[in-house]
Parts: structure tokens; C-alpha cells; sequence
């Protein structure tokens, strides 16, 4: 009993967490200096510091799509948004503007695009699987007419610091994830923000019978993606130093959407956790890092990833805890 | 209404034959254009809109935006029109047949470009303007291996798209040209999409499974854009791209010529978006003169070293790549 009972203290984060360390066991295991660090330039680099920088647009995207699919949404047009907003900040980088015009006319396009979306959604009613669904194919077209179908680049310092500087030695996407995430986890678990969001999700009737606003928060959940959306376009664009319309963020939506649900959130709305879609962002980038690694053949690449994770979602599934209740001793099962 | 309008299309057509009869300067073709989907594809349309400006070739491009459908009404629609020749950038391989026999049938010749179709029928299109792209991956390949010379090199390789005709073909002639050295090696291949991202994303993930990127001695590259990534990469690991590393890849856009113009690259090989300009010369001797060219107009594949790159970079960045 004494002994069970920390076992049962242990946070809900667990399998998350866990699974986390599984995959970076795993990394470990087909490549032994995966935890290798040293400075290179002001800047640590290594494998792990790829696996979070490299999954930094994809942590920042499941930070508002782990909002919409709280309110029992999605949305599918973050990877179009990213090109969208990375179009429009390569075209005034090239242009010579300056970094807060850039950022700011880029962030106004991304916010665009949620309230877009969020009037769609919570306005005409239309459902969300199929309003973003808009954006997300008309998005990519949009994001090609103003590169005028090519790659356009640019030299822009400012610009190329969005992704290329550093803070006490982590990539800035990286610290740019992980400001955000702590922010907009502050804002719904400090606020009530997040209990709206939650009794919209499970019920929004019920939700909007009992005094919430639903419309206005659907709509905030929404802009929040948007807006997530273009930082991670900003950061796609900045890392290439270019934006390319047709590949940025291409489907990113299907990983953001993965994330969210490796981290814990229910797809059926109600239950969320911003913090663990972070983690979640990372298992996916971790395991991918993994198998560029790992020297296998990229015929491999899908068929390794998807196997990753069929086991994720089952040791998660509720099945899968049931279980785990049954096999434990009958004296601490609750 | 329809029917109308096909009979004056038919009458135009009669019309335009007699005229075609005068001379190469009155050619009118029709290009069923694929769509903008790369750049490359852009450049392609605009050279080939020099190439018949070039020898006075009224050109009409319809852009059938990544789709069969509307690539078979071009053709129709052109045939209708009575164009002296069809040219066709095929979207997808199979399920042209009926429609170039509707071609055959009008005495209309059709020269496919850029890609070819799967037709038992080879009757059905007077030529093709192909690039080869084994011999594109064996160029990069023969000019690493003489430039690299006795000593041992390891060799990573970024991928294409998986199952992509020109990844299996790059790969394929790149293999065969190194096979004969044993000094050169593969040691890593992954895919990279043909991406800038996923170029410079396999690349890091490279430079860290090889010793910090000092066991690498060549990248090679399926696509440039690819390679572009990669050089950057190559910096932030504290590299030399083009000193340190060796850097060949395929395709010649304007990017990669200022990579090499800058150091950071060391060859490239074309891909030339100039398939136009061979087929006007094809249908212009067949018109003239009744000859019959060969079933497959190879284009050149060019190599091209860092001494020409800012030339041609000059040359390259307005032709809409």
C-alpha cells in the first residue's frame, strides 16, 4: 500500500512522458551519441536539439489546434495558413521591410485566417472538419499567388533571426514553442478560459444555456490556431530563407492533429492539455529524427512511423488502462 | 450552339490548313501545358514562349492545372481549332490512346515534352522531348568521381521523393557511374522529398550520425533545392559547403548558380526547361520537308561548374523559375 501509493499520485501525464523517453531510448539505441551536445557557434548542437527544433513548428501548431479540438473542432488549414503567412513575410523580407512589419503583417494574415474559420465554424455553423477544410485547399493557392508560383528568398537578417538565433544556447523556435505554450496554458488554467473552452467541447448547447459565450470563444479557439499557424510559417520561411507555397507546412495539420492526440486530448472535445500536445509534437519529431538516423532505407520511413505509432495509441488506449487495472494487486485497485 | 461553334472551328481549321501549307514562319501549335506546380514548369512555359517567339510560331498554351481531363479538352479543343501541331506535357502516363487517335485521325502530329505516355500505339505521337534522367544521375556521378580523383570518399545521398520516376532514376545513374571506384561510397541515402526543408532537415540529421559531419566528403543531391537546404545545414554545423563538403546535385535553378557563384556549391547538372525549342525544330523539318524524327529527342544534360555560375544566374532569374 505504501508502495502503491506514489505509483497512484503519479500524474496523468505518464503515458505521455513515457512514451517520450521510449522514443528517446529508442534513438539512443540506433544511434549512441544521440544525446551528444556541445556549442557550435553560440548554439548547442545536436540530435536532441534537432528533435526540438525541428518540432517547434509543429509544437506551436498543436497549441491552437489542441484549443479547437477541445471545442470538439479541428482544424485542417494550419499547414495552408503556414504557407499563406510565409509567403506574405518572404515577399515583404525581400522587399526590405523591417522585422515588426514582417512579423506583424504576418501575424494579421494568420488571425485572418482563424476568424475565417472561427465565423465559419461558430456563426454559420457549418462544421469544422469541412470550414477548414476551405481554407485548407483554397489556402495553398492563395500562398502560391503571392509568391507568384516561385520560391521566393530573401537575405533579410532580421528575418532569418526568427528561426536562426538563440537564447541561452536553444534555438529560438524552440524558445518561441515554448513561450507560447506557457502562455496560452497560463491563460486557459488561470483563467476560466479553459472551463468555457471545456463545457463548449463536451456540450455546447448545454454550454450556451448556462451562460457562455460559445460564439465569441469559438471564434477565440480558432484565431488562437491562426495565429499559431503564422509564428510557425514565420519560423518554416526564416529557416530556409525562403518561402516555398507549395511545401511549407504541407501536412503539417495531419501532425499537429497527431500531437494532440499522442498527447492525451479527447478528439470528442472536453478533455485537453496544451502541455502534452507539446510533448506529443516532440514524440512525433523524436521518432522521426530517430529514422533519419537510423540509416534505414526511406522505403521504411512511413511504415516505421506508423508502427510507432499503432503502439502509442494502444498503450494509450482505454482499453489498454482497463487492463492495466486489472493486472494490478486487488488490494490497491481502486 | 456547340454544334455550331465545331463546324466553324471545323472551317477555321480547313482554312488554317491551307495557310500552314505557306510556310514555318504560320505555324500555329497548341501546348497543353501540365500546370505551375514547380518552378522548373514555369520556366519551361516561359522558354518555350521565346522558342516560338524565336522562329515566329504562334503558340497557345492551355494550362490544364495538374488535371487529365482538362489536358483531353486542350487537345480536342486544338484539334477543332486546326492547329498545325499539338504539343503535350502529360500529366499522368495512361488513358491518352483515344484522344491522340482523334489527333491521328485529324493528320495533326503530337510531340510529347518533358515526360512520355504508356501506349501500345506509337504511332499515336510523331516524338518525344525527353530528358534522361539516368543519364542526369551518371553526370553527377562521373564528375564526383574525377574530381574527387584516388582518394576515399563517403558519399550522402538526399533522395527524391520515394518512388518518384526521377528519384529511381537519378539514384539509379548515379550508382552505375560510381560503381566502377571503389574509393566512392554511398554511406547514408534518405528522402528529402525534393524540398528545401527536408533538405536541410536529413542533411543535420547526416552531419550528426557521421562525426559531426567530417566523415562526409560529397552530398550528393537529387534535386538542387534539396541541396540548398543542405548548405545550410552544412553552415550551421560550422562546415565549409563546397570546401569541407563537396556539393553536386541536378536541375540548374537560379538559387543553386548563387550558391556556386558564392563557393558553396561545386557542380550542377541541367535539366533544361528548353523542350520546346527542340520540338518546334522537329515539327518545323517534319512540315517542310516530310522528315520523320526520331522517336525520343534526347535534351542535353549539361553540367555546370561555379566558373559560369553568376553568368548564368544573370541569365536564369527572369525566366519565372
Amino acid at each position: 500500500m505504501t508502495l502503491a501509493r506514489p505509483f497512484r499520485a503519479l500524474p496523468a501525464a505518464t503515458p505521455q512522458i513515457l512514451t517520450f523517453a521510449l522514443v528517446l531510448f529508442a534513438n539512443w539505441l540506433v544511434f549512441p551519441d544521440f544525446f551528444d551536445l556541445r556549442l557550435q557557434d553560440g548554439r548547442l548542437f545536436g540530435s536532441l536539439i534537432d528533435v526540438l527544433n525541428r518540432g517547434a513548428p509543429v509544437a506551436i501548431l498543436a497549441i491552437g489546434m489542441t484549443l479547437v479540438i477541445a471545442t470538439k473542432g479541428v482544424d485542417l488549414s494550419v499547414g495552408a495558413v503556414m504557407a499563406i503567412a510565409g509567403a506574405v513575410a518572404a515577399t515583404l523580407a525581400a522587399d526590405g521591410h523591417s522585422l515588426p512589419v514582417i512579423v506583424l503583417a504576418a501575424l494579421a494574415v494568420g488571425l485572418a485566417c482563424g476568424l475565417w474559420n472561427g465565423i465559419l465554424v461558430a456563426v454559420l455553423d457549418i462544421q469544422p472538419i469541412i470550414a477548414t477544410l476551405i481554407l485548407m485547399v483554397t489556402g495553398r493557392g492563395i500562398a502560391q499567388l503571392v509568391t507568384e508560383g516561385q520560391i521566393v528568398t530573401f537575405t533579410h537578417e532580421g528575418l532569418i533571426a526568427v528561426a536562426g538565433a538563440s537564447l541561452l544556447g536553444l534555438p529560438m523556435p524552440v524558445v518561441i514553442a515554448f513561450a507560447l505554450a506557457g502562455l496560452a496554458a497560463a491563460l486557459v488554467r488561470f483563467t476560466a478560459l479553459g472551463l468555457l473552452i471545456e463545457a463548449i467541447g463536451i456540450n455546447r448547447t448545454a454550454a450556451t444555456y448556462a451562460g457562455v459565450d460559445s460564439r465569441s470563444v469559438l471564434i477565440a479557439a480558432y484565431a488562437v490556431s491562426g495565429l499559431g499557424a503564422a509564428v510557425a510559417g514565420l519560423i518554416a520561411a526564416s529557416d530556409i530563407r525562403g518561402a516555398d507555397a507549395n511545401n511549407a507546412g504541407l501536412w503539417l495539420e495531419l501532425d499537429a492533429i497527431l500531437a494532440v492526440v499522442v498527447g492525451g486530448t479527447s478528439l470528442f472535445g472536453g478533455r485537453f492539455s496544451i502541455l502534452l500536445s507539446l510533448v506529443g509534437a516532440f514524440v512525433i519529431q523524436a521518432m522521426n529524427t530517430g529514422i533519419l538516423l537510423s540509416g534505414y532505407p526511406p522505403e521504411m520511413n512511413l511504415i516505421v512511423k506508423a508502427t510507432v505509432i499503432v503502439l502509442i495509441l494502444i498503450v494509450q488506449s482505454p482499453a489498454a488502462s482497463r487492463m492495466k487495472t486489472f493486472l494490478r494487486p486487488p488490494e490497491s485497485r481502486r | 450552339m456547340i454544334r455550331k461553334t465545331l463546324l466553324a472551328g471545323v472551317a477555321l481549321a480547313a482554312g488554317l490548313m491551307a495557310a500552314g501549307a505557306a510556310g514555318a514562319a504560320d505555324l500555329t501549335i497548341g501546348f497543353s501545358q501540365i500546370g505551375s506546380e514547380s518552378g522548373w514548369r514555369a520556366a519551361e512555359t516561359t522558354v518555350s514562349k521565346m522558342e516560338a517567339e524565336k522562329r515566329g510560331i504562334d503558340l497557345k498554351i492551355a494550362d490544364a492545372q495538374q488535371k487529365q481531363e482538362n489536358q483531353i479538352k486542350a487537345i480536342r479543343s486544338f484539334i477543332a481549332q486546326g492547329v498545325d501541331a499539338i504539343f503535350l506535357a502529360p500529366v499522368v502516363a495512361t488513358g491518352w490512346d483515344s484522344v491522340l487517335e482523334e489527333a491521328k485521325d485529324a493528320e495533326i502530329p503530337v510531340v510529347l515534352l518533358d515526360r512520355t505516355i504508356d501506349t501500345k500505339d506509337d504511332s499515336l505521337y510523331l516524338t518525344a522531348v525527353t530528358s534522361d534522367t539516368v543519364y542526369e544521375g551518371r553526370v553527377a556521378g562521373e564528375w564526383l568521381a574525377k574530381t574527387v580523383g584516388d582518394k576515399d570518399c563517403k558519399i550522402v545521398e538526399l533522395q527524391g521523393t520515394v518512388g518518384s520516376s526521377p528519384a529511381i532514376n537519378r539514384k539509379k545513374g548515379f550508382d552505375e557511374a560510381i560503381a566502377a571506384h571503389s574509393n566512392l561510397s554511398i554511406v547514408r541515402s534518405q528522402t528529402g522529398d525534393f524540398t528545401r526543408t527536408k533538405g536541410k532537415e536529413v542533411m543535420e540529421s547526416f552531419i550528426k550520425a557521421e562525426n559531426g559531419g567530417k566523415d562526409i566528403c560529397a552530398v550528393y543531391a537529387h534535386n538542387d533545392d534539396m541541396q540548398i537546404g543542405a548548405i545550410q545545414a552544412i553552415k550551421e554545423a560550422g562546415l565549409k559547403p563546397g570546401t569541407d563538403i563537396l556539393l553536386v546535385s541536378i536541375d540548374a535553378v537560379p538559387d543553386i548558380f548563387k550558391a556556386m557563384a558564392e563557393g558553396e556549391a561545386n557542380a550542377t547538372v541541367e535539366l533544361t526547361p528548353n523542350m520546346a525549342g527542340p520540338a518546334f525544330d522537329a515539327v518545323i523539318a517534319f512540315k517542310e520537308n516530310g522528315t520523320v524524327p526520331p522517336k525520343w529527342i534526347q535534351t542535353e544534360s549539361k553540367l555546370y561548374l561555379p566558373d559560369t555560375a553568376q553568368a548564368e544566374y544573370e541569365r536564369r532569374k527572369d525566366l519565372g523559375y
